[in-house]
């Protein structure tokens, strides 16, 4: 008989000495990243509010910034690098393509050439 | 956690909880019949009014609102939901599951579909339809007066929502809950093509939404997105509508496609030809769909480049079409074809849909596209396209799968009289409108002038609808007269894929065991090389089902409210409104709901009887 499992049940007994090793990597990973984050959304503010960063060059960085900071939440904190994420990776890449062909393509023929 | 069984004694109660899948998709079929006859009969007033020249049947205001609820309520409310109707029947039990990967948001999907639906048909009685084309361009759309376009902006919202959820539900499903040995690439190709217009419908949509919220916030709160006056640009509704609207349409032709590709290996006896060839081909077609919006708006003023690129991405489009072609055409090659209902929609859609796709190679001739734009020549192509393609595909799977899914084979004599009546009638209708918009006739026009020459062959278009009409009464008259023909159900047709190894209907869990697939036409496998029967993947035991609801309703009511809110700009209905369905999703995120189970006990009692 197939035992429904009731998801929000506590876990039962005690994590291996490797799984517990696994674990505690990953929360320095994330600790890490998070500090990483914060780091990188100050970086993009302090770069526009100090003009350390050339205006013609503004955009640019903060865009490429905040694309780091997209990448490093789907795959550190929304775990995308896991195994069996195959089709969650397959949809998310082929969302994010087909989103920056049409948004490349619709800025272009309406004339936004110019940042 | 209950083992009791939970399935109500009242029937319309039974009905307005569930979340069956089958039940669902039946749903589904009749409320896309509902808007079918509703747009059908719309198409029928308009050609009435263009039969003579300057006929006075019917007012210029109103032929505006007829075209654009025609052709909004067929692609949005009637070939959309009637495609889902098949999808939420026939996937789980193509890959061996008991339900969809989330019956609430399926439910959901439904009711929110039916509830847009309604919405904007309310606006026939308040005022006036939407009258500024399925296409709402701006500014007409935006400068229309009346409520009609606030109807047209919010049903869509509601509708298209419930289609998101849909599309998000299949994916999931198709990912997750097929059948111990059901590969991706065992799956059969109606399954497969669903899946890939599942992934365009998660893609395309948002741009929908974003577009009607655009225009929504235009209409009701000033917004200036699209006004020229205030700096915005007319063009983007133009580019958001299209890059939702054409890929709409593989999200239409999609799943007919798959359909056709069950029916002609069923009729032919043989397998598939080129299966992989097809599965790639479909997922080409996916992405190319995305590559080509801007084909419709050649004559906008994009410049010679972008018209070249987007002619160029439009043709390559004909060769993973012509590819699936060929492959039907050789799966039908020394097979041996049974000239059945379902098979003749097949036949009859193949020189019909090829006809459709060497008009749609014409229109992507950017230069030429000058001439053809607007005019009945693109009217007549998009029909053959719909029509031989999207219509003729649920016919067939409607013949096909209609014993699976009533219990009783529809009458194969009054189909053959449907298939031809509305063969003829369609071609007649609209072979004639090539040439009306060659000699210049345009679209979207009220009526037309004596001497311009166009009488005769409006006329003869509008005999050919009329024909269409009497064939489709006869198929729904044939829905009524055939419920005694109710042996041989369970595989009628030498079925090949797994739906044909479960009883007709189905039991409301589908498989008592879980079948093991051993590979590309599962049951055909087992036919020629087992015992005719499908492997169990696991011991009989209890199953776990979900609980029916009648949350999905509470929430599709409570957005329904809030739309007439906006509509009329009313703050506290809005308030009424949100409130409902929020509350309605507290309800749902609090309540411990863990479905139930049936045992083992009623199952073996359902054997027995089955």
């Amino acid at each position: 008989m197939s035992e429904h499992v009731d998801p929000t049940a506590p876990l039962q007994g005690e994590p291996s000495k490797s799984t517990e090793r696994k674990l505690r990597k990953e929360a320095r990973v994330q600790i890490v990243s998070y500090f990483l984050m914060i780091f990188m959304t100050s970086l993009a503010f302090f770069s526009i509010a100090s003009d350390a960063v050339d205006s013609s060059f503004a955009i640019p960085f903060i865009v490429i910034v905040g694309a780091v900071q997209v990448v490093m939440q789907l795959y550190v904190f929304m775990h995308m690098g896991e195994k069996g994420t195959g089709w969650i990776n397959t949809m998310i890449w082929s969302g994010i393509l087909i989103a920056a062909l049409t948004v490349g393509a619709l800025m272009f023929l309406i004339g936004i050439v110019k940042y | 956690m209950s083992t009791a069984q939970t399935g109500s004694k009242n029937v319309i109660w039974d009905w307005l909880t569930t979340v069956d899948h089958k039940k669902i998709g039946i749903l589904y079929l009749a409320g896309g019949a509902f808007f079918f006859v509703l747009g059908g009969i719309e198409a029928i007033l308009m050609r009435i009014q263009l039969m003579f020249p300057e006929f006075t049947f019917l007012g210029a205001q109103t032929f505006n609102e007829l075209l654009t609820m025609h052709g909004t309520t067929m692609i949005f409310l009637a070939a959309m939901p009637l495609l889902f109707g098949f999808m939420n029947f026939i996937i789980p039990l193509q890959i061996g599951a008991r339900d969809v990967a989330f019956p609430f948001l399926n439910a959901l999907g439904f009711w929110l579909f039916l509830f847009g639906g309604l919405l904007l048909n309310v606006s026939w009685f308040t005022g006036g339809a939407p009258d500024a084309g399925w296409t709402a361009y701006v500014p007409l759309s935006s400068e229309s007066a009346g409520q009609g376009l606030d109807y047209y902006l919010l049903g869509l919202q509601v509708s298209g929502l419930g289609t998101l959820i849909g599309g998000i539900n299949f994916l999931v499903t198709v990912i997750n809950m097929r059948a111990p040995g059901m590969s991706m690439m065992r799956m059969p190709l109606f399954t497969w093509s669903s899946f890939v217009a599942s992934m365009l419908i998660l893609f395309a949509f948002p741009a929908l939404t974003i577009g009607l919220l655009l225009l929504m916030l235009e209409r009701l709160f000033g917004g200036q997105f699209f006004a020229v006056d205030f700096g915005g640009n007319v063009i983007i509704w133009q580019h958001l509508f299209w890059i939702f609207g054409h890929p709409e349409v593989y999200i239409l032709i999609l799943p007919a496609f798959g359909i056709f590709s069950e029916v002609i290996p069923t009729f032919a006896k043989k397998r598939l030809f080129g299966y992989s060839a097809m599965v790639f081909a479909t997922l080409i077609i996916g992405f190319l769909g995305f590559m080509v919006w801007a084909h419709h708006m050649f004559t906008v003023g994009m410049g010679p480049v972008a018209n070249a690129i987007f002619a160029v991405a439009t043709m390559a489009i004909a060769v993973p079409t012509g590819i699936k072609i060929f492959n039907w055409l050789l799966t039908l090659w020394g097979g041996r074809i049974r000239f059945t209902t379902a098979n003749l929609w097949a036949l009859g859609f193949i020189p019909s849909f090829v006809m459709g796709g060497v008009t749609g190679v014409m229109l992507a001739v950017s230069a030429a596209n000058y001439q053809f734009h607007d005019t009945y020549f693109v009217v007549a192509h998009f029909h053959y396209v719909i029509i031989g393609g999207v219509v003729f595909g649920l016919f067939a799977g409607a013949y096909f799968w209609w014993p699976k899914m009533f219990g009783y084979r529809l009458n194969e004599t009054m189909g053959k009289w449907f298939f031809w009546l509305f063969l003829i009638g369609f071609h007649l209708t609209f072979f004639v409108q090539h040439f009306l918009g060659l000699l210049g006739m345009q679209r979207r026009v009220a009526s037309y002038l004596e001497g311009q020459g166009f009488g005769d062959m409006n006329f003869v278009s509008t005999m050919g609808a009329f024909l269409m009409s009497i064939a489709f009464i006869i198929f729904l008259i044939s829905i009524f007269t055939s419920k005694k023909n109710t042996e041989n159900v369970n595989d009628p047709w030498d079925g090949r894929s797994l739906e044909w190894t479960t009883t007709s209907p189905p039991l409301h869990y589908n498989y008592p065991q879980t079948p093991l697939v051993r590979g590309l036409d599962a049951f055909w496998l087992e036919k020629y090389e087992g015992d005719g029967r499908m492997k169990a993947a696991e011991p009989l035991g209890d199953i776990h089902m979900p609980n029916p609801t009648i949350l999905p309703i509470v929430i599709s009511l409570g957005l329904t409210i809030a739309s007439f809110g906006f509509i009329y700009l009313v703050y506290w209905l809005i308030f009424v409104g949100l409130g409902i369905t929020f509350g309605a999703m507290f309800i749902r995120s609090v309540k411990e709901d863990h479905g139930h189970h049936i045992p083992v006990d009623e199952i073996k009692r359902d054997l027995e009887e089955g």
